[in-house]
This record gives structure tokens, C-alpha cells and sequence, in this order.
């Protein structure tokens, strides 16, 4: 199908794309890389009186050093951050898991930040920003504010960006010490994550030191598996991470629908976490 | 005849403008003044309408007319069947837009007219319509149960037919109740089909331009004859006032094979507004609305002795036809019926069919239609009978095939299968497959209780294609005959024209055929272009499907290009000055007998009839011949695929470690096209066995409506295909080729379940449901396991 009609705006500057939004009241909408707005679109289940597209503004396709992070601009596509020689060096995580996001086509035009502000629960980089301890700089009309990945996926489909905000950039510590590991599981290459298993280990002395596990739809947010996370800490044989592993479950509320039974997709978060730190260590 | 195109791997002609778009789909015709339609669907399984009002539709900006099923009730018609496989068939009337009541979620209620597509998409949002819902008949067991609920209330019924073919009452076979009372194993299973979405990559599109009193249409249609025919019929319309062309056309895979309500509300429309309309589905309107394929289930029982010869087989079906009759749905598992038998020399069979009706999206042909169902079952169950038996599967199968030496074979269903070695197609993939040292590995995986096990699966099918002898279609009831034609018209300057009846929406007849020509007249690839589709040009043909272009379509091309030699043969004598009995033609020149030199081409014909100037007395000045061919027989393709699967019992996982096909075709004209027939239909087949299945639920709502449900897999989910040949030419076709459009697809379903279950017997898993999902994997580890 096509899109019901909208305006379309394209300001060049943040402030700009702030001011435009204010305009245009509650029904705008911004759009950034389109790959998840476009769909909803065309099959009219969103009919936004505007869009404002971020494409113009130039400076939000920047990735930047900022010492013990780096910080990713809106605009930054997939294709992008799989390209970039800093996010390469720094945070190997997030290209393994961006590896995993759709088809190059959509990945040639989706944004790293699109992806965390459409909090989409079956989205793999949310989980991904989650345990990597990402923060996201949002403006709006009062300002500019710093929220943390931990209260930023607020429930399906909403983040904590304002419908007159906009998200700027996203900080993510370097992993440094850390070693992670994205596993996905999917029906098909192209699909979306049934289950989806971000992990990070830092290691001292042959065993874990510390340990944080993020899960991809395994409830309406992605959340962290707090549980597993303190079991994993010290752990230092197969058999105390497959026990480790075995709790992942706990606390989440996985849906339960045509691609997989919510015991199911339990069942597989616990091995796709076994097998994620198991091969970290 | 000289043989330096056949064989070849040419790369195919059309594929530049395939693959650019830069061509005439039908989306991309544009007409001055043209309309766009937009269709409002049912969101409901069942329903009475109890009231539609497209009065708000019509003052919506850009809308030009708005029309519900009521408002062209008394001309719109009803869609039609060609295949009305019993006498007193089930057939009830299907109008292209509803009028009382739908009956299927997608099934169209009312269409806007308007000056853009957006317009007419924002205009059927304001239609109103109220439903009375009506209980949705969906579980075919049900549906045919006394006291059911009724898809058609004024029919009685929900069983749309029953045909029966029993060996003993043909005459062809023995007793297989007998057989199977009297043996001394008996193998019962029950298999489902799923059902499945054609999923053509081009979705369909019609424009209908009503200038003067002529009606043509352009519609991404596999069938532009038969569609020109029948809407000639349907509308009333003088058939010679009728015009329809099926420009370049992105796929099909049967799902193509139909005279849709699209077609017909697009011509209602052009009709009624007098000025061109375009209708272009969306891809979601696509896989609610456009046919689904499979649907069947199977209940099977095989009877054997302990050496494993089979003695009797005997198959009962529910078929589900959707909500009305498609075009040729209720022939579908009829043309299974043939090929349950497969490869064996059963002695004793008979088949049940029941068509029923259900309260969803019509069913009819998909790729393969009918013999991927039965290749399903028969190389499903032969595993079991080795199972059973303690043989190996492969050993099961040699001791009842049909041996080299005995062809042509008579089937215990009166076909006579023409050609065949299916001993040697199965050595040779054993060899590229490495059967013995898998085995060795998979023995070890057992042994060591690795987490990933190893399965090893077979199939070793064949089936009928070249759709078919028109007697024999006249004897089964289907509405139509299975000729085809060609035409071969020779230009001034040398080149040629081919006119085809077939009609290729992707399968690549420009270049094959276009080989043909160039090695039986002499002339140069390039110098030949082939017209298709478009009913002005080639006004008569069957079309394309059931792997019938080349085993048919390319024998009248032969026959057409032997007409036009002889055409030219006193030509040449003339200006040789020989007598003609004495000329030769070879390497695309007439010589005189014995003479090498100084010889005429078709070239120099072709010229000299054109001037006229100096032709013999009483000759025609014209070389052009036509042809038409009804074929004497089907032709059996047949071949040995192996499948060796990794399946993960933690989660279930299938991955297809090495899949080796070896399919005997008979001679291959390109081999390149042959590959991606059998590279595409394997990836359709094991999209059956892993991911795609279409899922309603309980009330009839179709969960899989979009691509994200319905799991369509690509390249990056596939294995590399190891593909070969052997080569028992086809006895009937001049050139000895077989089809090839359908056998990957009907192979490689039952190769890569049979794996799958073969990874997981020793954990008493003895049948898994298509498709297996992760999921479904897994649970029948659990299972099995406990
Ligand atoms: C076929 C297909 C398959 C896909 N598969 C996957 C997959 O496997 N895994 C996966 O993670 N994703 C997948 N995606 C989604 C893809 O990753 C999208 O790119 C991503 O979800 C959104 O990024 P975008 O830039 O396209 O956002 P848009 O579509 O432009 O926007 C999405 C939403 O976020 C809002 N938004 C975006 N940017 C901002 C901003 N800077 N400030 C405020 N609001 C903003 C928009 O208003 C909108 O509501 C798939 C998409 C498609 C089409």
C-alpha cells in the first residue's frame, strides 16, 4: 500500500527539527532512517500529520571520540557503524550484533539511534545499548536531557523520547576489558529476533568477574537478567555458567505467538546465554 | 542439424531487462486518462453484509466512482472453473466482488475508481459496510462431520466432490483393500500438507483499456490464451473483441494459473467508466487473496511383504479448496493421484479424493501441483516400511522400482512411463553425496550423544509432466486440451520470428528457445527474437505450467522449423538449379548432395521470397510455417535427491549440511536455465519442509499475512546446491528433453524431512509436522526423548 498524505518537513539543525515539531503539534513525526516508520505507514496503521526527517541535518551523522566512549549521532546508519574504524575498535559488540539487523538494504538506511527510539522489544540493539550501558542525549523544548539505556525503554514501542523530542546521540562507554557476544535466533536469516541474547563478560584470573546479560523479546522491553548476571559472577566452569545460564528466564514475560511459545522462547534464552559466555571465557 | 546452441550455457537474453525493471511489467503501463482501482476487502471469515453504503467513498477527493458486488450484480459475472473432476462436482457460484455474503478474509466487497492510487487507497477507507458474522467453517474434518456449519448454506454441504481411482476397477492393478487385508506389514500414516502462499515476487496487476469497442488487457497472468477465452465466456464479450497480453511477468509458480476477481473487477470497471483502469495488489492484499497452494491431508496405508516388496497402496484425502472452486484447485490433488505409485511397480492401488470447502482463501496449483504431495507421502512412508523392516532406505526402494531395462513401464495407474535409470541417477549422488562415510558420521554422533545429530534423507521421485495429451486431459474432465504451437516467420534480411504459445513469466523461453531455432535452421542466436503473450501476436496457445513449455511447446517450435526447411527447400533448388530431392541442409545451408560448396542459406530463401522475382511455378512466396502439437504421452522426469541435515537438539535448529540432486531430464537444451529451475525449485521445496506455512486462526483471520509471519526463506538460509545429470532422452520429444519446472520442488520436501527425521529416530521420533520449525524440532526431541 502507499502512505495516507502528510507534510514533510526536512530542517537542517536540531533546533530547527525541535522547533518544527513544537509547530506541528502532537501528529508529527520524526523520521529518521524510515525502515521501521515507512511499514507502519504504507499499511496505515500510523498516519502522522508531519514528518520531520533528520536526513538534513549533517552533523547527526557523526560518530565521535569522547574519551572512555563514543558517541553516535541519530543519522548514523547500520551500514554505518559496521564501516566506522572507531565503533570497530572500541565496541566490537555492537557491530557483531548490527551484523545480525535485517538485509543490507535496510541496514543501509535504518539508524543505530531509530532502532533504540522505536524500542521495539524484538529490536536486537536495545539489549545491545542496554548492557553496554549506553545513555541517549534527547532534545526537546525545554532543553536537552541525558537518560540511561536502564530507563530508557519505557514498554512496547515507547521510549522515553517525547513525541516533541528529539534523540541526538547516544553515548556508549568503550567495552574496554569487557568481551561480548550477540546471539540471535531467527526463523529465517532476514527475520527478527525470536530470542536474542547480549552478554559481556570481563575476566580476571581465568574466571568472570563481572557479568551482564540483555535479552532481545523476551518481554514488552528488553531488560537485563539480573539473576543470571550475579550467578555468572565468579563462575569459572561450564557447569556454573550452564547454571547460570539455566536461571536467564526468570523475570521475563515472552510472547507467545505464531514464531514460538512463550516456554519455548524461555527455553532458548537459557542456551543462547550458555552458549554466549561459554564462548566468552 | 548442427548442435553447437543446444547444450550450451547461454546466459539468458531477457535477464537484462528482467532484473533492471526497465520492461513493460504490468505496473508500469501507463494509459492517457487512466484510473486507479482500489479494492475493499473483508476483514471477516464469514459474514452476511447487511448493509454497504460507498456513498462517503465518493466524496473523497480524486474519486471518480465507487461500486459494491450489488451494484454490478447482473454483470459481473461469476469466476470460472475448468475443472469440474466429477460429474456432480460442487460448484458454486463465485462472483469477483461479493454481493450477500463473504466468505473468505480478503474476498472483495466494494471498489473505488479514482484519479491516483492514493486516492483510490484513502476512498475505501469510508466505504461502510456492517457484517453479520456467520460461523467460520476451518478444520476439514469438521466441515465434512454431520451437522457441520456451511460455507454454502443453499449447497448442503461443505464436500465439494469425492473422485475415486481404484487399480482393480480400472483394470490396471489388483485389489488394494485385498492386498493390504492380506499383507504382512502394514504401514499407516497420516501426513499434512500444509498450506502454502505461491509468493511470486511480482505481485499481480491488471489494466483493463476499453478503447473502441475492444477490451484488452494487460495482466501479470501465466494464462493469456486460456484468460482470453474465459473472459470472453464470463463477461459475454465477443471473443475476437477480446486482447490480452501478458507483458514480461515476475514469477508465478502456478500462482499466476487463475482468472481472478482482480481481472474481472478491473474489466467491470473499464467497462462501466469507458476509460482504462489499473488495479496493482499490495503485497499484503497478495497473500490473503491471491490462491494458496497444498492444504491436503493425507491418510496413507502401505502394504508389504518382509522382503520389503510392497503389495498394495492405498490413499485417502481431504483436500482443502478454500471457499469457492478456483480455476483448476479441484484438479490439483488429481494430478497426485498418478504419482503416489512413484517410482515403484506396485501391483495393487486406489485413491480417494475428497475436495472440501472451508471458510478461507481458495486453494489451486502451485508449483508442482498434485506430485509434490504424493512424491511427500510415498518417499515419507517407504522410510517407515525400511524402518520397519531393518532395511536401508535406499535398499527398500531398489527392491520395488522399476528397472532400466524395463521401460516403457505401464503403471498400476495406466501410465506408461517412458524413459528412465533410476539406478544410475542413485548411484551417482551417492557418490557426490559421500552416502557411506555420513553414515560413518552420523553412527559417530549417535555414539558419542553429540547435542547436534546428524540425519541422512532421501528421494528418489519422478513425476509427469508436459501437460498433456488433450484425450487424456478430455478422459480426466479438465476443460481444456494440452496442444501447443509455435510459428516460425522468416524476415527479409534472415532474421527470425518466433511466435510461442507458451507463455513465460521467468523460466527463460526467449533464450532456450531461441537455441532451438539457431541449431535447427542455421541462423545465429542473436538473430532470433521470440513473441509471447500478447494475444494479437500469438492468438493461440495453452501457456505455462505444469513443466509443459518445452516438452511441449518445443516440439511444435521443432515441427514449425522443419516446415519452414521444407518451405525453402525448392527455393534453394531453384537458384542452385538442382532438383530438390538432391539438396541437403546442414550448418544452416542447402548443398547439393555430395558438393561442399556453393551452397544457399535459409538466409538467401528468406530474401528471395521476399523479392518474388524469380521463384519457381505454383510456389508460395513465403517460408513462415506454423505448427501445433498434441503430445502422444506425458513425459516422467526422475532423480535421486539426498539431504544430509544437522539438527540441534538444544534448540532444535535444522541445518542443511550438503543436499545433492541428480535429476534425469532427459537432453538439456541449457544447462544454466536447468540449473535454476532445479536451484529454485529445491529452495521451494524446502521451504515447505522448514519455514513457510500459511495459519489461520480460529476464526478465520489469516495470521500470516506479511512477510514477517510468513517465513519465506532466501539464499542466505540454503545450502549450495550439488546438482547433476544423467540422461535418458525422452523417446517422444524429437529433441529428447523432459520438463523441469516443477521436479526441484517435488523432490526435495520429502529428501529434507526424511533427514530430519532420520537424525532423530534413535530418540523415537518417527514424524515431524511440515514445516519443522525450531520449535516443532524441539519439542519432538522433548518428547521423543521422554
Ligand atoms: C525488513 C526489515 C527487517 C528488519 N529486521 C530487523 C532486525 O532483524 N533487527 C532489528 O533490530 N531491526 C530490524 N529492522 C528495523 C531496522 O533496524 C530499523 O532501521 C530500526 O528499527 C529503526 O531505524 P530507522 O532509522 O529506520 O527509524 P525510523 O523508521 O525512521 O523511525 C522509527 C521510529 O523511531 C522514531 N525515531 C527514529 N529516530 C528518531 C530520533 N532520532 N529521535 C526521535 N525519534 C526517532 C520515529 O519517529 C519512529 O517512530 C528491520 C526493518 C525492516 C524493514
Amino acid at each position: 500500500m502507499i502512505p495516507p498524505s502528510f507534510d514533510y518537513a526536512a530542517p537542517t539543525t536540531v533546533d530547527e527539527a525541535v522547533g518544527v515539531l513544537a509547530e506541528a503539534g502532537e501528529d508529527a513525526k520524526v523520521i529518521a532512517g524510515g525502515q521501521s516508520l515507512i511499514p507502519l505507514l504504507r499499511m496505515r496503521f500510523a498516519a502522522p500529520s508531519t514528518l520531520v526527517d533528520l536526513g538534513g541535518i549533517a552533523s547527526l551523522r557523526e560518530v565521535r571520540d569522547d574519551g572512555d566512549a563514543l558517541v553516535i549521532g541519530a543519522m548514523v546508519t547500520h551500514a554505518a557503524v559496521l564501516r566506522d574504524p572507531l565503533v570497530n575498535e572500541h565496541l566490537p559488540l555492537l557491530v557483531s550484533a548490527t551484523e545480525t539487523v535485517a538485509d543490507r538494504q535496510v541496514r543501509h538506511r535504518g539508524t543505530f539511534a531509530g532502532s533504540l527510539a522505536h524500542a521495539d522489544p524484538a529490536g536486537d540493539l536495545p539489549a545491545v545499548a542496554l548492557v553496554l550501558g549506553a545513555s541517549m542525549e534527547i532534545a526537546g523544548p525545554g532543553g536537552r536531557r541525558v537518560v540511561p539505556a536502564s530507563e530508557f525503554f519505557v514498554d512496547y514501542l515507547t521510549s522515553a523520547v517525547a513525541a516533541d523530542e528529539v534523540l541526538v546521540s547516544v553515548r556508549v562507554p568503550k567495552q574496554g576489558a569487557w568481551v561480548g557476544s550477540y546471539q540471535k535466533f531467527n526463523r529465517v536469516a532476514q527475520g527478527w529476533a525470536l530470542v536474542g541474547v547480549a552478554a559481556m563478560v570481563r575476566r580476571e584470573n581465568g574466571s568472570i568477574a563481572e557479568a551482564r546479560v540483555g535479552l532481545t523479546n523476551m518481554a514488552s522491553t528488553p531488560l537485563r537478567a539480573t539473576a543470571t548476571e550475579q550467578a555468572l559472577a565468579g563462575a569459572d566452569s561450564r557447569e556454573a555458567i550452564g547454571a547460570a545460564a539455566a536461571r536467564v528466564a526468570e523475570g521475563t514475560n515472552p510472547s507467545d505467538d505464531l514464531l514460538g511459545s512463550a516456554d519455548y522462547r524461555r527455553h532458548l534464552a537459557g542456551v543462547l546465554t550458555k552458549r554466549a559466555v561459554a564462548g566468552l571465557v | 542439424m548442427t548442435t553447437t546452441e543446444i547444450g550450451s550455457p547461454r546466459r539468458r537474453k531477457e535477464d537484462a531487462r528482467l532484473i533492471t525493471g526497465r520492461t513493460t511489467w504490468t505496473e508500469n503501463v501507463t494509459l492517457p486518462g487512466m484510473l486507479h482501482l482500489a479494492i475493499l476487502r473483508s476483514p471477516l471469515a464469514h459474514a452476511r453484509i447487511t448493509s454497504i453504503d460507498v456513498s462517503p467513498a465518493l466524496e473523497t477527493k480524486g474519486v471518480v466512482a465507487a461500486f459494491s458486488g450489488r451494484d454490478v450484480a447482473d454483470v459481473q459475472g461469476s469466476l470460472p472453473c475448468a475443472w469440474p473432476v466429477t460429474e456432480d462436482m460442487v460448484h458454486p457460484d463465485r462472483p469477483p466482488i461479493a454481493v450477500d455474503e463473504v466468505r473468505f478474509m480478503g474476498e472483495a466487497v466494494a471498489v473505488v475508481a479514482a484519479r491516483s492510487r492514493a486516492a483510490a487507497l484513502d476512498a475505501i477507507a469510508a466505504i461502510e459496510v456492517d457484517y453479520e458474522p456467520l460461523p467460520a467453517v476451518l478444520d476439514m474434518e469438521q466441515a465434512i462431520a454431520e451437522g457441520a456449519d456451511l460455507v454454502h448454506a443453499g449447497k448442503g454441504t461443505n464436500k465439494g466432490y469425492t473422485w475415486v481411482f481404484d487399480s482393480a476397477e480400472a483394470g490396471t492393478g489388483g485389489d488394494a483393500g485385498a492386498a493390504i487385508d492380506d499383507a504382512e506389514v502394514v504401514i499407516r500414516r497420516r501426513y499434512v500438507q500444509q498450506r502454502l502462499i505461491p509468493a511470486f515476487m511480482e505481485p499481480r496487476s491488471v489494466v483493463v483499456d476499453p478503447t473502441g469497442d475492444v477490451y484488452t488487457m494487460w495482466s501479470a497472468t501465466q494464462i493469456p490464451h486460456i484468460l482470453r477465452f474465459l473472459l470472453a465466456v464470463v463477461t459475454g464479450t465477443p471473443e475476437h473483441k477480446v486482447r490480452v497480453i501478458a507483458p514480461d511477468v515476475g514469477g508465478g509458480f502456478g500462482g499466476k494459473l487463475q482468472v481472478t476477481p482482480e481481472e474481472l473487477i478491473a474489466f467491470v470497471a473499464a467497462k462501466r467508466l469507458g476509460k482504462p483502469v489499473k488495479y496493482t495488489e499490495s503485497r499484503s492484499e497478495s497473500l490473503v487473496s491471491a490462491h494458496h497452494g497444498r492444504d491436503v491431508i493425507q491418510d496413507i496405508e502401505l502394504a508389504a511383504r518382509r522382503d520389503g516388496t510392497v503389495t498394495g497402496l492405498r490413499v485417502k484425502l481431504l483436500a482443502n479448496m478454500g471457499a469457492y472452486m478456483g480455476l483448476v484447485g479441484p484438479g490439483v490433488p488429481i494430478l497426485g493421484a498418478f504419482m503416489y505409485n512413484a517410482i515403484y511397480k506396485f501391483p495393487a492401488y486406489r485413491f480417494e479424493c475428497s475436495g472440501v470447502f472451508t471458510n478461507t482463501t481458495i486453494t489451486d496449483a502451485y508449483r508442482g501441483a498434485g506430485r509434490p504431495e504424493a512424491t511427500y507421502a510415498i518417499e515419507r512412508i517407504m522410510d517407515e516400511l525400511a524402518v520397519e523392516l531393518g532395511l536401508d532406505p535406499l535398499e527398500v526402494r531398489s527392491r520395488n522400482w522399476i528397472n532400466a531395462d524395463e521401460f516403457p513401464f505401464t503403471t498400476v495407474c495406466g501410465l506408461a512411463y517412458d524413459s528412465g535409470d533410476y539406478a544410475k541417477a542413485t548411484d551417482r549422488a551417492k557418490e557426490l553425496f559421500g552416502y557411506d562415510e555420513l553414515r560413518q558420521e552420523q553412527q559417530a554422533r549417535r555414539d558419542s550423544g553429540d547435542s547436534v545429530q546428524l540425519g541422512i534423507g532421501i528421494s528418489t521421485y519422478t513425476e509427469m509432466c508436459g501437460l498433456a495429451p488433450s484425450r487424456v486431459l478430455g478422459a480426466l474432465r479438465y476443460g481444456a486440451g494440452g496442444w501447443e504451437t509455435a510459428s516460425v516467420r522468416m524476415l527479409p534480411t534472415g532474421r527470425v520470428e518466433v511466435v510461442t504459445g507458451t507463455s513465460p513469466h521467468g523460466q527463460g523461453h526467449e533464450t532456450a528457445w531461441s537455441q532451438i531455432v539457431a541449431d535447427q535452421l542455421g541462423v545465429a542466436f542473436d538473430d532470433v527474437e521470440v513473441l509471447h503473450g500478447d494475444t494479437r501476436t500469438s492468438y493461440k496457445g495453452l501457456d505455462t505450467y505444469g513443466s509443459r513449455s518445452l516438452a511441449v511447446g518445443g516440439i511444435a517450435l521443432y515441427n514449425a522449423c522443419q516446415k519452414v526447411i521444407e518451405n525453402a527447400k525448392p527455393i534453394a533448388a531453384h537458384m542452385l538449379e538442382c532438383d530438390p530431392a538432391d539438396l541437403e541442409f546442414t550448418g544452416g545451408q542447402f548443398r547439393v548432395r555430395g558438393n561442399p560448396d556453393g551452397g544457399k542459406s535459409l538466409a538467401d530463401c528468406a530474401l528471395a521470397v521476399f523479392a518474388a522475382h524469380d521463384l519457381p511455378d505454383g510456389i508460395e512466396p513465403t517460408l513462415d510455417a506454423d505448427a501445433v502439437y498434441d503430445p502422444v504421452n506425458f513425459s516422467f522426469p526422475h532423480g535421486t535427491h539426498l539431504c544430509a541435515t544437522e539438527v540441534d537438539t538444544e534448540t532444535g535448529s535444522v541445518t542443511i549440511r550438503k543436499y545433492v540432486a541428480v535429476d534425469d531430464i532427459g537432453r538439456v537444451i541449457n544447462p544454466l536455465i536447468v540449473d535454476g529451475q532445479v536451484h529454485g525449485g529445491i529452495a521451494q521445496g524446502i521451504a515447505q519442509a522448514l519455514f513457510e506455512e500459511a495459519v489461520y486462526d480460529a476464526d478465520g483471520n489469516l495470521m500470516t499475512g506479511t512477510f514477517v509471519d510468513y517465513t519465506l526463506p532466501t539464499a542466505a538460509d540454503l545450502p549450495a546446491f550439488v546438482t547433476d545429470r544423467t540422461e535418458s532422452p525422452a523417446p517422444d520429444h524429437p529433441l529428447g528433453t523432459k520438463g523441469v519446472g516443477e521436479a526441484g520442488t517435488i523432490a526435495s520436501t520429502p529428501a529434507v524431512v526424511n533427514a530430519i527425521v532420520d537424525a532423530l529416530r534413535p530418540m523415537g521420533v518417527n514424524d515431524i509436522a511440515m514445516p519443522c520449525t525450531p520449535e516443532r524440532v524441539w519439542r519432538a526431541v522433548q518428547g521423543g526423548a521422554a
